[in-house]
Parts: structure tokens; C-alpha cells; sequence
């Protein structure tokens, strides 16, 4: 399992905009890139990110090759309801990863 | 070809004026590299949440407790947690080590503690585990200033460091004083030049699109001027470093640092 970094406030009132901030370790092989024995290095890349939030899908996101190595993705949300935010990374390879944080909104 | 003669032409613009002069930095006007950074770039480094260099922290955490080798010890059996234990101990890095007889560098005395402790295989330089250890161990020392140590030892380091410093090298015939002492917060090309503290080290590089070791960027300066850079490990690559804590004294650390 990649080593992921997920920062969501615990506590926010209802209707307040929270930001959620993302780090993923992965290396985002673009696929175009020769490695030391000079042969092209298999894509294997992120393609695909989303945020789930009571139930919805509250924030998707498209990667691409052109995505640096450890995407950093930040964005924000209102805060409706207490409960989990969920997020999915997929990718090359069977890449997919989970992460849930909980927030509390009074 | 064009290129070449371009970019040494770059060279000679900015360094022509005063290649002549080669005068250390007076401590006042030392300091960190993180301010000639750009606004985006500090603001990463700045954020825990947003450093990629975090990431290779928390995997040397794991590795930290993580039972290696013969004698089946984790770094923390002995030296118990790392925010007490190692807390300055990279500021006080590269040390003089009796039993080699030579300084040694924080890598080195990982890999020391390791092969001999330990009893495991040393872990191949530039390795992601290395560098999340060295990362992690540094990492205790954020915010405290870097004070090398003053034994007879490592003070003949510096002083051969200081020589390497200032020894002109490669095809473009160019000191490291040339840029980092003479010619700081100017640009070279479009890049500000940084004064050349190692105040954050291992540090992630945007360019590598990883964090690497001090060495790893003196090597990285030895092939931009083209000379060939000492292999990993190798005596004068511990002097350079020797000499480059020395010469940022006071400075605090800021492992892991995010650089261009």
C-alpha cells in the first residue's frame, strides 16, 4: 500500500467550507521515459481520483502522465453532515487505494 | 553545440565580473536557501500536508520500529523514540567516528548502525529506505540550529571541504565559491543562486521527483559543470559536507526541504 497523506478538519459547523488536502506516494511513470537499459519504462500512473461524501460523489479528478511524481490534490467542500469522506485513487496495474477521514459537523 | 557555447556564455556573463574574487559569506549575511525559493515553493515546504518529503519521514518512522538483520533490533529497541533520542543529532553530522578514524556523515552512521548493530546487509546508497531513515532522523532536528562538532578530526575535514570548495573544477572551470560565495542571490540563467546551506537535507527535488541526499546534489553540481562528480560515499563527498555544515553554523534545519 502507497504511503498517503489525507488532511481534513475534524470538527466544522454545518455549511462551512472545508478543504480537503491530498499526498499520495506514487511514482507517476509517464510511459515516454527510457530507464537505465535505455528501453521505455511501462506506463503506471494514478489515472483516476475520486471523494465521496454521505454517500455522494462530491469531487472527481482525471491524471494524466503529465501529473508529477506524489500528486498533491487539494479542494474544498461544504460541510452538510457528519460521517466519512472517502477517497479512491485508481491506476495502472491494479493500483487503488483507500483512505477515509471523519469529520464532525455541528 | 550551440547550446553548450549558450549556456557557458550564460556562465561567463553572470561569474565575469568578479571570478576573480573568492570571499566566504560573513556569518550576518548567512542564510537559508528556502528564501530565494519562490512563494509556491516555500508554502510547500512550509506545509506539512502538501511536503512530499513528509511521505519518506513517515516511512523512516515505520522503519524506525521495524525490527532488521541478524540480531533482529529495530533502530528503536536501542535508541528508544526518535523525537527524544535523535533529536540534534543531524545538526551535529558529519562527526568524527574513531573506530574508521574518519568523519562520517548521518548516512554513514545509519548505515553503521546497521551492518554493525544490526547485523544487516548496508542499504545501497540513494535507496527510498536510506533516505526515509536519514529523512526521519533529520527530521527530529527541524528548527535547531546546525552546530558541527569541534574536534581536531572533523575540523580537518572542513578545512579539506573548504579546499574542494574552492577548487576550481570541470570543463567550465568553475569553483563552488564561484556561484555559492561570490555571486549569491543573483540568477544564473532564470534560477536564483542560493547561498549552498544543506540546512534540509535529505530534501525533496522537484526536479528528481524525489527527496536525495546532500550528496546527491554536490555530484549534481559536479555534473553541471562538468567535471566527474566522486562516487557516493567517497572521502571528499564527507568533507564537502563537513565543510558546507561548518560554513551554515546557526542556521536551523529544516529536513525535509522542497527545492526546485
Amino acid at each position: 500500500m502507497a504511503r498517503a497523506l489525507v488532511n481534513v478538519p475534524k470538527r466544522a459547523h454545518r455549511g462551512e467550507v472545508i478543504e480537503v488536502k491530498t499526498l499520495i506516494a506514487h511514482p507517476m511513470e509517464t510511459g515516454y521515459r527510457p530507464g537505465p537499459s535505455g528501453r521505455i519504462l511501462p506506463r503506471d500512473i494514478i489515472s483516476r481520483f475520486t471523494c465521496t461524501y454521505g454517500g455522494e460523489e462530491v469531487f472527481s479528478a482525471e491524471l494524466h502522465p503529465a501529473v508529477s511524481a506524489n500528486p498533491y490534490l487539494a479542494f474544498t467542500l461544504e460541510a452538510r453532515e457528519s460521517g466519512p469522506i472517502t477517497l479512491t485513487w485508481t491506476g495502472d496495474n491494479g493500483f487503488r487505494q483507500v483512505e477515509t477521514a471523519l469529520i464532525e459537523v455541528a | 553545440m550551440t547550446g553548450c557555447i549558450l549556456a557557458f556564455a550564460a556562465v561567463l556573463a553572470v561569474l565575469g565580473p568578479s571570478i576573480a574574487a573568492a570571499a566566504e559569506i560573513a556569518p550576518p549575511d548567512r542564510r537559508s536557501d528556502t528564501i530565494a525559493m519562490s512563494p509556491a515553493l516555500r508554502a510547500m515546504q512550509a506545509d506539512d500536508a502538501a511536503n512530499p518529503g513528509m511521505l519518506s519521514v513517515l516511512d523512516g518512522e515505520a522503519l524506525w520500529n521495524t525490527r532488521a538483520g541478524d540480531a533482529a533490533r529495530s533502530c528503536a529497541d536501542c535508541h528508544g523514540p526518535a523525537a527524544t533520542g535523535m533529536r540534534g543529532v543531524a545538526a551535529r553530522h558529519p562527526a568524527w567516528n574513531k573506530a574508521s578514524g574518519a568523519p562520517m556523515d548521518l548516512t554513514g552512521r545509519i548505515e553503521m548502525c546497521r551492518t554493525e548493530n544490526q547485523r544487516a546487509p548496508p542499504l545501497p546508497a540513494e535507496s527510498p529506505d536510506l533516505l526515509a531513515l536519514s529523512a526521519y532522523v533529520a527530521h527530529q532536528s527541524r528548527g535547531m540550529p546546525i552546530s558541527p562538532p569541534d574536534d581536531p578530526g572533523t575540523a580537518a575535514a572542513r578545512e579539506r571541504g573548504r579546499r574542494l570548495f574552492t577548487a576550481r573544477i570541470g570543463q567550465l572551470d568553475l569553483s563552488c565559491a564561484a556561484c555559492h560565495d561570490d555571486n549569491w542571490g543573483k540568477r544564473l540563467a532564470g534560477s536564483p543562486i542560493p547561498q549552498g546551506h544543506p540546512v534540509g537535507y535529505p530534501a525533496y527535488r522537484l526536479e528528481w521527483q524525489a527527496l536525495g541526499s546532500l550528496q546527491r546534489r554536490l555530484r549534481n553540481c559536479m555534473s553541471g559543470v562538468r567535471a566527474e562528480p566522486y562516487r557516493f560515499d567517497a572521502p571528499e563527498l564527507v568533507d564537502l559536507e563537513a565543510y558546507l555544515m561548518g560554513r551554515a553554523a546557526g542556521l536551523a534545519m529544516e529536513t525535509p526541504a522542497v527545492r526546485p
